[in-house]
C-alpha cells in the first residue's frame, strides 16, 4: 500500500468511524449507568430517517439535526419507561425498539415521499458540508504529516470534529464530574448512590437522554452527511459494531476512539480488496474482513485480550429496599 | 404489587399486551393515513380466507415454531439466544451439505439424515457462544449477535465461492436432487383434497393426463414434526431430571450449583438444544421449499422466535399459537404490500411492538393488572 493509497483510506476510515464512534459513546454512556442499550441501531436508523426527511422537506440541514436528535429521543424515552419505570428486561426492550424502527424507518419514508421507503436525495444546505481545516493548503507542504493534516483529517462535516472533540468531554465529564461519578456508581451499585441520596432514576434516565442525543448525532451523519439522503437498514448493523466496539475498548472514551478507529479502518478495507490482496499477497475473502470486527470482538470477550469487565450492575433493573 | 391469578398471568397479560401491540400499530397505521379495518380485512383474507392462504401461514408457522422452542429452551437456562437466526442459517448449510451429498433414493431417509444434518451445524453454531458464556463468562446475547454476522459473511463466502455450481449468477448452492423433495401439503394424500383446483364451472380442473390438479403451497411435512417438537420439548423441560436441571439453573443458578447441578453442563446443553431447534427449521425452508441454500435464508426467522417465545410465554402450547399469529401476521403483511399501500416492513412494527409489550412492558400490564385485581379484593 503507498502513501497515497493509505491517505485515501485513512479519509473513508475516518468517515466510517464516526457514527460507530457516536453511536458507542452513546452507549458508553448508557451502559456504564447500569442500563444495556442493545437498541443503538434502531435509534440511529429512527435518527436517520428523520434527519433525511426533514431535511429533505426543509431544505436545512440544522433542522434535520433537530428532528433527528428529536426521533433518537422517542426511542430512548421508550427504552428508558420500559427499562427503568417499569423495570422491563433492558435487552429485550432494545431489540424490540430495533424492530420497530427497522419497520417504521420505511412507513413513515414511504408514506411522506413514495420512493420505495427512500427519502428524498439531498443536496446543498440540506447536507452537512465538508469544511477545510485551516493551513490544510499551506501545511500540506510539510513531508507525511502535511498531507495526513490536509487529506485525512481536513475536509469533512462539521459532525466528525464533533464526534472527535466528544472523546475528550466523555472522559472528563465520566472522570472529572460529580454527575459522572455518580453516573459511573449507579452503573456499580446502584443502592449505594441511593443512601447517599442520589436518585438512582434520575441518573439512569439522563444517561439514556444522553445516549439518545448521541445517536441522534450518529443517524444525523448517516444520512446527511456520509450519504445523501435515507435509505431503508442504512445502518447496517452499524449499532451492533457500536457494542462490539464499547466491549472492545472495555466502556471507556480514549479507547473507544480507537476502537471504532479499528472498525472503520476495517470497513474502509472492506471497500478495497485489491490493497487487502496486494498487501497480503493471499486473496483475503471480502466477507472475512466484513465479520473480523465481530471476530474481534468475540477475541476480546473470551478474555483473551485482557479481561473485558462490563458495569458491574449492568442490565439490573434497579428495586428500591423498603 | 398484587400477586395476579394464574389464568390472569398465563392468559390475561399476553392478550392485553397483544392488543395494545394491535393498537399502536392501528395508530401507526391512523398516522401514515391509512385504514386499519382496511388493513385486517386484506390480512384475514391473504393469510386465513383460502386453503391456499393457509398453506402459506401454516409454512411461516412451521419455522417460527422451531426458532420459538430454541429462545424457549434457552431462557428456561436464563439465557437470552438472539443467535437464531445464524443458528438457523447454518442449519440450513447442514441440510444442503446432507442434501447434495448424495442422490437420495426416498424422501425419508433424506429427511432423516438432513435432519440430523441440521441440528448439528445450528448446534455447533450455538456451542462456541455457549462455551464462552460458560467457561469465560462472555455475555451471551453480545456473542450471539456476533456471531449472527459472522454466519453471514460465512455464508456469503461459501455461496459464491464454494457452493455455488459453475456458470450460475446469483450466489445459491445447486439445486437438491428429486430424492430428497419433501411432500408439501398439496401431495399429502389425506390433505390433498383441500388444495385441489376448481375452474370457473366449478367443476375440478383436470391436468393432461386427466388427473386433478392441486394449489402448490410451501407448507409440507416438516409441520408435523415441529409439532412432534413441541411435544418433545414439553416433556424434556417438565418431564425428565435435565429440563428440571434447566429450569431451576435458570431460576436460580446459586440454588441450583447448591444442588450438584453443574452450570458448565447446563448452559451447554440448553444452547446446544436451543442452536439444534433453531437450525431445525432449516429442514422447512431449505428442505421444504426452496430446495437450494440461497443467501439469508432464514430471512428473519430466527429473530421472530424471539417474540414467539416471548408471546408464548416460554411454553410449547402458548408457542404453537404465538407462531401460527405470528404466521398470520407474516403472510397477512405480505398480502398487504401486494394489495394495499402499506409496505410489507409494517408487519416488522408489529413484530417489535409485541416483543415491546410482552417481553419489556409486560411489568407495566401486571402492575395495571394488579391494580384492578386488588381493588377487587378490597371490596
Amino acid at each position: 500500500m503507498d502513501f497515497a493509497t493509505f491517505l485515501q483510506i485513512s479519509d473513508t476510515a475516518l468517515r466510517f468511524a464516526t457514527p460507530l464512534l457516536l453511536a458507542c459513546l452513546a452507549g458508553l454512556f448508557s451502559e456504564r449507568a447500569g442500563i444495556f442499550d442493545i437498541g443503538l441501531e434502531g435509534k440511529m436508523l429512527m435518527a436517520a430517517m428523520s434527519a433525511g426527511a426533514v431535511a429533505a422537506v426543509t431544505g436545512s440541514v440544522w433542522l434535520g439535526l433537530i428532528a433527528a436528535i428529536f426521533g433518537s429521543l422517542l426511542f430512548a424515552a421508550v427504552h428508558g419507561i420500559a427499562s427503568i419505570t417499569f423495570r422491563g428486561n433492558q435487552l429485550i426492550a432494545g431489540v424490540a425498539l430495533n424492530f420497530v424502527a427497522s419497520g417504521i424507518t420505511v412507513l413513515i419514508a414511504e408514506s411522506m415521499f413514495g420512493q420505495g421507503g427512500r427519502t428524498p436525495p439531498l443536496e446543498g444546505a440540506a447536507r452537512f458540508a465538508n469544511i477545510d481545516l485551516p493551513f490544510a493548503e499551506t501545511l500540506g507542504a510539510v513531508p507525511i504529516l502535511g498531507p495526513f493534516y490536509a487529506e485525512v483529517i481536513s475536509g469533512h462535516t462539521i459532525l466528525v470534529y464533533v464526534a472527535l472533540a466528544l472523546v475528550p468531554i466523555s472522559w472528563w465529564v465520566l472522570y472529572r464530574t460529580r454527575f459522572g461519578l455518580r453516573l459511573r456508581a449507579v452503573g456499580e451499585n446502584p443502592a449505594s448512590v441511593d443512601t447517599a441520596g442520589v436518585s438512582v432514576v434520575r441518573l439512569r434516565f439522563s444517561a439514556v437522554i444522553i445516549a439518545g442525543v448521541l445517536c441522534g448525532l450518529a443517524g444525523a451523519y448517516m444520512s446527511t452527511g456520509l450519504q445523501a439522503g435515507f435509505g431503508r437498514e442504512m445502518t447496517a448493523g452499524r449499532g451492533y459494531i457500536a457494542l462490539a466496539a464499547l466491549i472492545f475498548a472495555k466502556w471507556r472514551p480514549w479507547q473507544a476512539l480507537w476502537a471504532t478507529l479499528l472498525f472503520g479502518f476495517l470497513q474502509a478495507l472492506a471497500l478495497r480488496p485489491d490493497v487487502v490482496e496486494s498487501m497480503t499477497r493471499v486473496a483475503i475473502p471480502v466477507p472475512f474482513l466484513d465479520a473480523l470486527p465481530y471476530i474481534l470482538t468475540v477475541i476480546v470477550l473470551a478474555g483473551f485480550v485482557g479481561k473485558a469487565i462490563p458495569p458491574r450492575a449492568g442490565g439490573e433493573p434497579y428495586v428500591k429496599e423498603r | 404489587m398484587t400477586k395476579l391469578p394464574t389464568w390472569a398471568d398465563v392468559g390475561l397479560v399476553p392478550l392485553i399486551s397483544l392488543t395494545l401491540a394491535a393498537l399502536v400499530s392501528a395508530g401507526v397505521l391512523l398516522a401514515i393515513g391509512q385504514s386499519p379495518m382496511q388493513a385486517l380485512t386484506v390480512m384475514v383474507n391473504g393469510a386465513l380466507g383460502s386453503s391456499y392462504a393457509w398453506g402459506y401461514t401454516l409454512y411461516y408457522a412451521t419455522s417460527f415454531i422451531f426458532t420459538g422452542l430454541a429462545v424457549t429452551v434457552a431462557f428456561h437456562a436464563g439465557l437470552f439466544n438472539i443467535g437464531g437466526e445464524g443458528q438457523a442459517q447454518l442449519g440450513g448449510l447442514g441440510v444442503a451439505l446432507v442434501c447434495l451429498a448424495l442422490p437420495w433414493p426416498h424422501w425419508t431417509i433424506a429427511l432423516v439424515a438432513a435432519m440430523f444434518g441440521a441440528a448439528l451445524f445450528g448446534a455447533a453454531w450455538a456451542a462456541i457462544p455457549a462455551y464462552l458464556q460458560a467457561k469465560r463468562g462472555s455475555h451471551i446475547v453480545i456473542t450471539t449477535i456476533m456471531f449472527n454476522y459472522i454466519a453471514a459473511a460465512l455464508l456469503i463466502y461459501l455461496l459464491v465461492n464454494v457452493l455455488r455450481p459453475d456458470g450460475q449468477m446469483d450466489p445459491a448452492s445447486a439445486n437438491f436432487p428429486s430424492g430428497a423433495h419433501l411432500p408439501q401439503f398439496q401431495e399429502i394424500p389425506i390433505l390433498q383434497g383441500l388444495f385441489q383446483r376448481f375452474g370457473a364451472d366449478g367443476l375440478p380442473r383436470l391436468n393432461a393426463e386427466g388427473l386433478p390438479m392441486y394449489q402448490q403451497v410451501p407448507a409440507n411435512v416438516t409441520f408435523f414434526i415441529a409439532i412432534l417438537a413441541c411435544v418433545l420439548v414439553w416433556v424434556m423441560l417438565w418431564h425428565t431430571r435435565l429440563g428440571y436441571a434447566i429450569r431451576a439453573f435458570g431460576k436460580s443458578e446459586k440454588a441450583a450449583v447448591y444442588a450438584g447441578i453443574s452450570p458448565l453442563r447446563i448452559i451447554m446443553i440448553a444452547m446446544l438444544i436451543s442452536g439444534a431447534l433453531a437450525g431445525l427449521m432449516a429442514i422447512n425452508n431449505v428442505m421444504g421449499q426452496a430446495e437450494r441454500l440461497v443467501q439469508n435464508s432464514a430471512s428473519g426467522a430466527g429473530f421472530i422466535g424471539i417474540a414467539v417465545a416471548l408471546m408464548g410465554r416460554n411454553h410449547p402450547l402458548g408457542i404453537f399459537l404465538a407462531a401460527v399469529l405470528f404466521g398470520f401476521l407474516f403472510q397477512g403483511g405480505a398480502a398487504l404490500g401486494l394489495e394495499t399501500d402499506i409496505p410489507i416492513e409494517l408487519r416488522t412494527v408489529v413484530q417489535g411492538l409485541v416483543i415491546l409489550f410482552t417481553g419489556a412492558l409486560d411489568q407495566m400490564v401486571r402492575m395495571l393488572l394488579g391494580m384492578f385485581f386488588a381493588k377487587k379484593g378490597a371490596t
